[in-house]
């Protein structure tokens, strides 16, 4: 039960875009149209998810332990470690995808190389490694984290697919000519991310149900 | 100076080269800052400890580790001053994770005041937790005794007011306070020192 | 080279946030008060200024191949230099900036700034750029900072500006950031026009 709680809190309550502010950059720079949002999230999705596996696993079987095994601690080299994974997987996703499927890497292509640069890949790795993420009921481990990694995949598309959607009919709209551009975008989003603050609170009824 | 040319030598050695630079670069500043920042948290500790008690000097006569649901909870034992007890939130359910607080009790179990050491909160929101529950605050907490119940927001059913559009941490807070009391309990029913509060205090457990 | 022009050039014609909307992670996730967005702005400026210097004097070493994994070495090692002195001697910031200084990595102003500028420049023009770059996100961040945290709570670098019942709360959550960021480009795109 607690695997739906995450989930759920990950996707809706707790949107890493529009309540954590991780991955603003592509969710106000690729979300014109609805088309390439799927593309971005797809792919920050298959990024996301290896890369949480991958650091996790450093974390725990080679900075964690460093300590009491070679008597430094290596701790401190979490945030270098941890983007120079990121930036290599990028790179080697794009060099597998390349071989393996063509038409996905056509897909995909333009987007790969912008994802190093995404926080919310950094940051969902840091909030998993350090066992500080929402999970209700359960213990931060391996599963859990990866499990948790995923649901902010999703909660990331959601939330970039549904402001693409918005931003192509805004389109076609008139708006004032103060604030059109990333002006009216910006206040878009802040529109969406009131209506996702309407799930506030879903977790703690579901809490209650799962008697958690 | 001309651009180094991108051969696979030169493209290895350089990273390595920048990567052996940086690396030593940042071990040096981790022995500077290492013990400095140990030092801080400790002075941070202590500050709470006296904060907690509302007092300015105190001994601490004895430290008990206790340990709730596979959490660790220190218990300072300050004689007839009272207890301060460092917990974290039980079931770390706050978004952001854990929740690391102080509180301090006097020999009655009535909680005598409360700090918080270590908090992942969004900033601004969870931050507030710090004041609300504070001595005359909307949502104060002091005086109250948890052997009378515990501790629970008004939504529910206790007599807390939870913190404006933050009931979750208002939650994760109040039980890391409830678990504090156990703590502060469990470690005067074994406790070394045959007070008559200890006496109390286990008596009430069993009427319980 | 026009060094003053460098140093102004980020501060207002090439604004970090306002006019090249770059780094909007940490400028909408940090700025729930003035202080807060002003150490976030400092932090960053701080980075900015020695990655641009350190990488203007390195880039001729540096093969073009492995260009960008070598600048994000330089720049994440800084950012963890610049977390352990925050942690020792500013605690206070280290608690309410949390998760957003090892995320100064990634904000694209350092990695593009390292890229467009001290990759091509030399040293002096450099710092002078990261200074300027910093300044301007840092003057963002703050102004940013201050108008969230007077709307929704009626206060401005803690001093009470009105009382706290009055504020609208949302100012300071999530959906305010967007919107009150929103509004301030649409009034600097009147005033520059």
């Amino acid at each position: 039960m607690g695997y739906i709680l995450i989930f759920i809190t990950a996707i809706f309550v707790n949107n890493v875009v529009l309540s954590q502010f991780l991955g603003i950059c592509p969710f106000l720079g690729v979300s014109k149209k609805v088309e390439t949002a799927s593309g971005m999230a797809a792919a920050v999705a298959f990024v996301l998810v290896i890369a949480t596996l991958v650091t996790y696993l450093l974390q725990i079987y080679f900075l964690d332990p460093a300590t009491s095994v070679m008597g430094a601690d290596l701790r401190y080299l979490q945030t270098i470690v941890f983007i120079l994974v990121i930036a290599a997987l990028v790179q080697m996703v794009e060099i597998v995808l390349k071989k393996v499927s063509p038409s996905l890497y056509q897909a995909l292509g333009v987007f790969l190389p912008l994802i190093t640069t995404n926080c919310c890949i950094l940051g969902v790795a840091i909030q998993v490694a350090q066992g500080t993420f929402a999970a209700p009921g359960l213990d931060h481990n391996l599963l859990t984290g990866i499990w948790y990694a995923f649901s902010t995949a999703l909660g990331f598309g959601l939330a970039l697919v549904v402001f693409a959607g918005i931003r192509e009919q805004l389109s076609r709209v008139a708006v004032p000519k103060g604030v059109q551009g990333m002006s009216i975008a910006l206040i878009t989003a802040g529109l969406l991310a009131m209506a996702f603050m309407g799930f506030s609170g879903v977790n703690n009824g579901l809490e209650k149900l799962f008697g958690i | 100076m001309k651009k180094m040319k991108s051969s696979l030598v030169n493209m290895v050695v350089v990273l390595t080269l920048i990567t052996v630079v940086a690396g030593g670069a940042l071990a040096y500043v981790n022995s500077m800052t290492e013990t400095k920042i140990a030092e801080i948290n400790q002075q941070n500790e202590d500050q709470a400890k006296k904060d907690v008690l509302c007092t300015d000097e105190i001994k601490i006569a004895s430290e008990t580790p206790v340990t709730i649901e596979g959490k660790e909870f220190v218990v300072y034992n300050a004689g007839e001053k009272g207890c301060a007890v460092k917990a974290v939130d039980p079931m770390n359910a706050s978004f952001g994770g854990d929740l690391t607080i102080m509180v301090g009790f006097d020999p009655d179990g009535n909680i005598l005041g409360y700090k918080i050491l270590k908090t992942q909160e969004t900033p601004g929101l969870g931050a507030k937790a710090g004041e609300w529950f504070q001595k005359d605050a909307r949502g104060s907490i002091i005086g109250k005794n948890p052997a009378a119940g515990e501790l629970k927001v008004k939504k529910d059913g206790g007599d807390v007011d939870a913190i404006t559009a933050s009931t979750i941490t208002s939650r994760a807070f109040l039980r890391a306070v409830n678990a504090a009391y156990d703590a502060y309990r469990q470690s005067l029913g074994r406790g070394p020192m045959p007070q008559p509060e200890a006496g109390a205090q286990t008596s009430e457990q069993v009427n319980q | 080279m026009n060094y003053l022009k460098v140093l102004f050039n980020g501060i207002v014609k090439e604004n970090p946030t306002f006019v090249l909307l770059l780094g909007m992670c940490p400028t909408l996730g940090t700025t729930s008060s003035a202080l807060n967005g002003m150490s976030m702005g400092l932090a960053t400026m701080a980075v900015l200024i020695v990655s641009n210097f350190i990488i203007s004097c390195i880039k001729s070493l540096i093969p073009d191949m492995v260009r960008i994994p070598a600048f994000i070495v330089v720049i994440a090692s800084l950012v963890t230099i610049l977390q352990m002195f925050i942690k020792a001697y500013a605690p206070e910031v280290d608690k309410s900036l949390g998760l957003f200084i090892p995320l100064i990595v990634v904000n694209c102003i350092i990695l593009g700034r390292a890229e467009a500028f001290a990759a091509k420049n030399n040293p002096f023009a450099s710092i002078l750029d990261g200074l300027g770059m910093g300044l301007g996100f840092t003057i963002a961040l703050t102004l940013l900072g201050g108008v969230r945290e007077l709307l929704g709570t009626g206060k401005v670098f803690g001093f009470e500006c009105f009382s706290e019942n009055y504020g609208a709360l949302v100012f300071v959550l999530a959906p305010g950031a967007f919107i009150a960021l929103g509004y301030l480009i649409a009034i600097i795109n009147k005033i520059k026009k």
